[in-house]
């Protein structure tokens, strides 16, 4: 295995892999059946109004 | 926990009382007795704490927000440190004398003393604090680990002294944005490894189903700055009481180590981590959620495996492989589409809500904040470009570059979280004076204006003026005569930084008479409720 071989492997299969990773992000992030739980976590820095204590369970 | 930090203050005593008396060299003996002062110090208290609470005991309800009030103090003060050494040296750079002709005073020492004041002491206080700021009100958890905060502020902040101290007295690695030497390296570590706990315990313990977005920014930039110092850093010193140290690599893959962590010290710890202030305190300000949760989440994920590849392009030309620069060129220019994004989320949250921008300043800050993002991801892609960066690198343009993004971006985002928080953190009603928000938010507005402009035109004039051949293929001008041909330019950046100075002076004093409690009388302004 010398310098070349490792070079070219990990320029092609790194494309791959960044192209699959990316693909499985977009589809997370689209995936309809995840919309409501995306806005609801919008929403979090909305809910700690008022004052927070650790009892408050 | 307490046990843990005990027994680390203890460690470090010991080692300080080490460095103290067995030290080669005067910096490492001084070094070992700020170590040996701030353990005997953090024991003290810890022991005063116990038996404390064993009267009264403590109240561990609520937010632990005592810790990043004195981070916020922090911040302003090594702040105002940061962007006066730097305006310091910019005049130096017009004109020359102010060096004063002392080894303390040259530029060489005080320009680290400068970006590492600005990055890691100001934006790294004002990171500490947004983060357990934002982790424990999106968690509704209190932060995790006891004192382990405390640890993590006080041990930064020893570390920052640490490392300023060194490069005046000329200790330094010389490796850019890590020049401090092995011994405040290994510290930084701990503190860093101590904060990565605090940060996850406290995501543990969080009460959301979901971990909002500001998080994984502020993790991805903590877990990242751990690998990058860690490597970066691989050093064998030349003897254990000695503060020089040697680098475990040589030649081009130095090189590139160096700039592997120089560029994804901007990636993580000055885009990352500030992403995470943009998605919490941009929201909240404008009192709207963030445009799109989902643009957020493919933001994430391409910034970080984008980000990691890009440090080559500080190489072109050089004796890196070719392939290797058009690797880093390709991922820079691909890091375009990330930004923007990002920046469209930050700037869309206001769609609806754009009237906020007239009457509330702090909120103002912000914005423009993402806007100069925005500005600068255009740029550095472009600069990244082999061909764009024969004519910018080691010019100005550079320079210029980096402050549009630190003064204008994180500067600014800094700043508005910074005038967010301090009334909730000091329990007042509202900031003492949104007038002088406004006059900081002006005079540093144009400061920055001054200093980016004069740089494009100084940086594209030099670069320019190297490339200049006769008509015989002699260069035209002399090195020299580019020096002096900067010269206006120099005195006008100096002037925007005195500006920019200025408007961390009128923060600096409206935080500290918010923290009184005082209240400016100002007709027509609607005072925005805090919180």
């Amino acid at each position: 295995m010398d310098y070349e071989t490792v070079r070219d492997f990990s320029a092609n299969y790194g494309l791959y892999y960044f192209m699959a990773i990316f693909a499985i992000v977009v589809v997370y992030a689209l995936w309809p059946s995840n919309k409501k739980s995306f806005e609801d976590a919008a929403s979090i820095p909305f809910k700690d109004e008022g004052p927070f204590t650790e009892d408050d369970k | 926990m307490q046990i843990i930090i005990g027994g680390l203050l203890v460690i470090g005593a010991l080692l300080g009382l080490i460095m103290a008396g067995k030290g080669d060299d005067s910096v490492m003996r001084l070094h070992g007795s700020f170590i040996l002062i701030a353990s005997l110090g953090g024991i003290f208290a810890l022991i005063k704490s116990a038996y404390d609470n064993k009267e009264k005991p403590a109240q561990e309800t609520g937010y632990m927000d005592t810790v990043i009030k004195y981070g916020l103090i922090a911040s302003v003060f090594w702040g105002v440190v940061g962007f006066l050494a730097g305006d310091f040296i910019a005049w130096q750079l017009a004109f020359p004398a102010l060096n004063f002709d002392l080894p303390w005073t040259n530029f060489g020492r005080v320009r680290p003393l400068h970006t590492s004041a600005v990055i890691f002491a100001f934006g790294g206080n004002v990171l500490i604090a947004t983060s357990f700021f934002v982790v424990q009100r999106t968690c509704r958890a209190r932060l995790a680990g006891g004192v382990a905060p405390w640890f993590v502020f006080w041990g930064y902040n020893l570390f920052i002294v640490i490392a300023a101290t060194g490069y005046l007295l000329g200790v330094t690695q010389s490796r850019e944005y890590a020049e401090p030497e092995w011994y405040a390296d290994l510290l930084l570590t701990v503190v860093w490894v101590v904060y990565l706990l605090v940060f996850m315990g406290t995501l543990a313990k969080r009460k959301e189903p979901h971990i909002y977005v500001a998080n994984w920014f502020y993790l991805a930039f903590i877990v990242t700055i751990a690998m990058l110092h860690i490597v970066n850093n691989l050093a064998i010193p030349i003897s254990l009481t000695s503060s020089k140290s040697y680098s475990l690599f040589a030649g081009v893959q130095d090189a590139l180590t160096q700039w592997w962590y120089g560029h994804n010290a901007v990636g993580f710890f000055l885009t990352a981590g500030f992403l995470g202030i943009m998605y919490y305190f941009i929201p909240k300000r404008a009192e709207r959620p963030v445009y799109s949760y989902r643009l957020s989440i493919i933001h994430f994920w391409a910034l970080i495996f984008l980000y990691i590849w890009a440090g080559p392009h500080h190489l072109h030309y050089t004796a890196l492989p070719d392939w290797a620069q058009t690797l880093g060129m390709t991922f820079s220019v691909m890091l375009w589409m990330p930004s923007w994004g990002g920046m469209i989320n930050g700037l869309m949250t206001l769609s609806g809500a754009w009237d906020k921008l007239r009457t509330d300043p702090v909120l103002r800050m912000l914005v423009v904040s993402v806007a100069f993002y925005g500005m600068s991801t255009f740029e550095g892609p472009l600069m990244a470009i082999k061909a764009v960066n024969s004519l910018s690198h080691y010019t100005d343009w550079t320079v210029g570059h980096v402050h549009s993004g630190a003064l204008g971006w994180v500067g600014f985002v800094s700043f508005g979280a910074i005038y967010y928080m301090a009334p909730i953190l000091f329990g007042r009603k509202q900031l003492y004076s949104l007038k002088l928000v406004s006059l900081h938010f002006w005079t540093a507005t144009i400061g920055i204006v001054l200093y980016i402009t004069a740089m494009w035109v100084s940086g594209i004039l030099q670069g320019l003026m190297w490339r200049a051949y006769d008509s015989l293929g002699f260069l035209q001008y002399s090195f020299a005569e580019t020096v002096e041909a900067m010269h206006p330019f120099y005195v006008i950046r100096a002037t925007g930084g005195v500006l920019f100075l200025f408007g961390a002076l009128v923060m600096a004093y409206n935080i500290w008479r918010t923290a009184r409690g005082d209240v400016r009388a100002e007709a027509g302004v609607p005072a925005p409720a805090a919180g």
